[in-house]
């Protein structure tokens, strides 16, 4: 009886395994069976005429890199902007007891719970007159506004995790405060920073309206893709949908560590 | 006399020494409040004002264009039998997978991390993958056909069969966004005490009970975070529509995007994107009254 429920319990969960895992083993067999597969019928569920030609001759397809490019570029400065802006914000909130302080909370909940994406829509107009329109520079802005709460929540449970004490001790021995920051906190704090930082360029990475809205020959890879969703063959889809998901898996797994320490700390 | 003088100007530099301590946070915040006011709050304003002015003068004709539109009532249909079929299957799914995660001995760090796969999809990306699933030569006609269910190709993502259409875009949007829910509310689990558990089982409570009144009222915080923060992509949900069906599916932010990139009519954009906010912050405040944190349960 017992065996059976067992049995059942772990029947589930491989379930659910199999279930996340099967649309990312098909788009990339779809991706990397070339033409051939996408047209072959019945398909075969098996890696026969997996190659990397497809994803090749895709990555050969005027524009791919340009708009890869852009995309790493925005995802770059989102990343930059995010951690500079959000860090000192994250350090403030962990560290002291002021006045404004569940104000300031309460707007960064505020962000989280907001379309913000949709801002993106009046930017275009101002972004044409500042010049930012149409470049990743532009893109890299909004996408800030949408990881920034996230950088925020991250660097202050983290920091709130490296003993006052720690810093105070170096206070004591004679260091000024940014000195202490720099010597003590930072190198403790610097794993969880990156995964902040990596977090962000992924947000950014797999952002597809603002990028969309915001750029029109200088585009990112989601909105390359989105526009020539129409007009691209069945496996030049999927090889762009594989393109889009394998750094961002990777980066994700690099910080999964984090990812709980964030929800852990940001429901309180 | 001087050593009176050399006290005050210690005092007072102690005096600018706190006077610094004090503004150090406010310094700290004041460059991401600087930047959320420019790139948050000065857009949403003009958002407001772009979808109430025609022309010069303000007038509420890019509303009316907006629900004059012949794709408006189906978006606003589309979208809202969306999130109200995805988020209810997401919850229900992503609870149970977190109290199984609890129960999970072998491998438990690798089974949470193929679960939380698709936090790092992309929602275009997924809406891919499911469309080389669904499409007409894709692996689920494939399948069926192997087993002998169907005869030939099948077509479900076209305009013709939009009842499977809609189950395969909230089939994708189950797939992709459960992950989140799971995440937070593992998170939550976690700062649950075990004694609590364990005391109720030592009073003989069943394993149901444990969970409808322990750990589902302590998980409070944890789902009203996961709830707001769902509802308000799901009523974003765009790139995955345009991957699976196209044109075919109209929803509000897909709506939104086609009169600012193809009409470049952005007034009647903004008018969209309006909407889409207010019903975002409504959902938002319904969660926040029916599920409100009592106060000694608040950290």
């Amino acid at each position: 009886m017992i065996a059976a429920r067992r049995l059942v319990f772990a029947t589930g969960v491989v379930a659910l395994c199999v279930w996340v895992l099967l649309p990312i083993y098909l788009i990339a067999l779809g991706a990397l069976g070339g033409r051939a597969a996408v047209y072959q019928w019945p398909k075969s569920f098996l890696p026969m005429e997996a190659s990397l030609s497809t994803l090749g001759a895709f990555l050969e397809v005027e524009g791919i890199w340009h708009a890869a490019i852009n995309s790493v570029i925005a995802a770059a400065l989102c990343m930059v902007f995010s951690i500079a802006l959000g860090a000192p914000a994250g350090y403030a909130l962990a560290r002291f007891q002021f006045r404004g302080q569940n104000a300031y909370r309460l707007l960064i909940m505020l962000t989280r719970a907001f379309p913000l994406a949709m801002l993106a829509l009046p930017l275009t107009v101002s972004f044409i007159r500042l010049g930012l329109y149409d470049r990743p520079l532009g893109v890299a802005l909004v996408h800030t506004a949408l990881a920034l709460p996230f950088a925020v929540l991250i660097s202050s449970s983290l920091f709130m995790g490296i003993p006052r004490e720690l810093e105070e001790a170096a206070w004591v021995f004679g260091c000024s405060r940014l000195e202490a920051f720099r010597k003590i906190v930072l190198p403790l704090a610097l794993p969880g920073i990156a995964a902040a930082a990596i977090f962000a360029f992924v947000i950014s990475w797999n952002e597809v309206f603002a990028a969309s809205v915001l750029t029109v020959r200088e585009r990112t890879l989601t909105a390359y893709l989105l526009t020539v969703l129409s007009e691209s063959p069945v496996h030049f889809r999927l090889a762009g949908g594989l393109l889009l998901i394998v750094p961002s898996v990777a980066f994700i797994f690099a910080v999964r560590r984090y990812l709980f320490a964030m929800w852990g700390i940001a429901n309180r | 006399m001087t050593a009176n003088a050399e006290r005050g100007a210690v005092s007072h530099s102690k005096a600018a020494g706190t006077l610094r301590a004090q503004a150090l946070p406010y310094l700290l915040l004041a460059p991401s409040l600087i930047f959320l006011a420019v790139l948050f709050a000065l857009p949403f304003a003009q958002t407001l004002l772009l979808s109430v002015s025609d022309g010069d003068r303000l007038s509420l004709a890019n509303y009316a264009k907006m629900a004059g539109d012949l794709n408006f009532a189906p978006a606003l249909r589309n979208t809202f039998a969306l999130v109200l079929t995805v988020i209810p299957v997401q919850l229900v799914l992503a609870l149970a997978m977190a109290m199984m995660l609890q129960k999970v001995r072998v491998a438990r760090d690798i089974v949470l991390w193929i679960w939380t796969i698709p936090l790092a999809v992309s929602d275009l990306a997924a809406g891919l993958a499911w469309f080389a699933i669904l499409q007409d030569s894709g692996y689920l006609n494939s399948f069926l056909y192997a087993v002998g269910v169907i005869p030939d190709q099948q077509a479900w993502l076209s305009y013709e069969t939009p009842s499977t259409l809609f189950l395969g875009i909230a089939a994708a949007e189950v797939w992709r966004a459960t992950a989140i829910v799971l995440m937070i509310l593992v998170a939550g689990v976690q700062l649950i005490p075990r004694e609590y558990g364990e005391a109720a089982e030592v009073f003989g409570a069943t394993s149901w009970q444990r969970f409808s009144r322990i750990t589902l009222p302590l998980l409070k915080p944890s789902l009203q975070t996961a709830l707001i923060l769902r509802t308000v992509l799901a009523f974003e949900v765009f790139a995955v529509v345009y991957a699976l069906g196209g044109r075919n599916f109209p929803v509000l932010v897909g709506e939104a995007f086609v009169w600012q990139h193809e009409n470049q009519d952005y007034g009647v954009a903004a008018a969209y994107a309006v909407l889409v906010m207010a019903v975002s912050l409504a959902a938002t405040v319904v969660y926040l009254r029916a599920l409100r944190v009592p106060r000694e349960q608040q950290a």
